[in-house]
């Protein structure tokens, strides 16, 4: 055995950390699929709900930034 | 960085793909200070003049027949307009030319940062944080100054139940706080992964130069995965500076019009 635990236990938790993003790359998925059924639908309202799905796209996303940024954290700052 | 990789070890990545954050000095190896020339300092000022070149290029001849570039300068400007009216409402159309400043020099820094060789200045979070500190700041304060302590009426949401409001201003409050933090690790976040896929592919492309057999599978899938990240990222440089100046709109909104 060589190495050391804490640098296996860092990589380790960096992997883990990265399933967080799986999260929010459904969560975006979500967003654009729901959007994209309700445009088709109705494809007049579409172009004025844009924007809100953008907002929705960007906090969806930010807590898969955040734990991407979990991983780095571990991975160099740790 | 290819006749490392074919003199050097032949395991592992022939660089670092974190090595391209690095800040280093433009001048010399002392230690970086709060004054010192980096590589950072360069790659703004080359987002700002070159922000200044397409806005006041763009708009000194003003054909009725646009150039491609007075074309590009007058669309950037209708477009954040229209978001400031549409999203934060008219009477936020007096904080639009920060708004403006906010998109073109985030967006210029997320193009600048896709040259080859540049420095992503937007992928510091240092860079984003002042950025998105700046927002939060102005935003309370704006709110605090038009509507007096209303303002406060932003956490006190008076359409819950009355047992609620005390735990759903709890959650307002913290949600309130975290803002600036979400705001610019979204930006950082998004350029740094990027851009950290993008030197990844690049370090396995010269694979080719360390081993035949595996290289000539290696270098053209990652060659073509450069690409198309590449085209991605053009589309992702674009989409969080949107983003950024949204969500700027969005909490203008808030500060502007706190009663939920």
């Amino acid at each position: 055995m060589e190495g050391d635990i804490a640098a296996m236990g860092q990589y380790l938790g960096a992997g883990l950390a990265s399933i967080g993003m799986g999260g929010a790359a459904i969560g975006v998925g979500n967003v654009v699929s729901s959007f994209l059924a309700g445009a088709l639908r109705n494809p007049s309202a579409a172009a004025g709900q844009t924007a809100t799905m953008f907002i929705g796209i960007a906090f969806a996303e930010a807590l898969g930034i955040f734990s991407f940024l979990v991983a780095l954290l571990l991975m160099f700052a740790v | 960085m290819a006749t490392e990789a074919a003199s050097g070890e032949a395991t592992g990545l022939v660089f670092h793909p974190m090595d391209q954050f690095i800040i280093a000095p433009l001048f010399g190896d002392g230690p970086v200070g709060l004054f010192t020339v980096t590589n950072v300092t360069l790659w703004m000022a080359v987002t700002i003049l070159a922000t200044i070149a397409l806005l006041v290029l763009g708009s000194s001849s003003r054909q009725s027949i646009p150039t491609r570039m007075q074309s590009i300068a007058e669309l950037s400007y209708g477009f954040i307009r229209k978001m400031v009216e549409d999203v934060a409402g008219r009477d936020a159309l007096p904080y639009f030319p920060y708004i403006m400043t906010l998109f073109m020099f985030v967006v210029m820094a997320n193009f600048v940062g896709l040259l080859p060789g540049a420095f992503t200045t937007t992928s510091h979070i240092g860079v984003t944080g002042v950025l998105a500190l700046m927002v939060f700041v102005a935003v309370t304060v704006i709110g605090f100054v038009k509507n007096g302590a209303g303002f406060l009426s932003l956490f006190w949401i008076s359409a819950a139940p009355l047992p609620l409001r005390p735990v759903l201003a709890l959650i307002e409050i913290t949600s309130y706080f975290v803002r600036p933090v979400s705001h610019s690790i979204r930006l950082a976040g998004n350029m740094m992964a990027g851009h950290a896929v993008l030197k990844v592919f690049a370090a396995f492309a010269p694979m080719i130069l360390i081993s035949t057999g595996i290289g000539l599978v290696v270098t053209p899938l990652s060659i073509l995965a450069i690409v198309a990240i590449y085209a991605l990222e053009v589309v992702v440089a674009f989409i969080q500076a949107y983003v950024f100046t949204i969500l700027t709109c969005v909490y203008l909104k808030d500060a502007l019009h706190p009663a939920h």
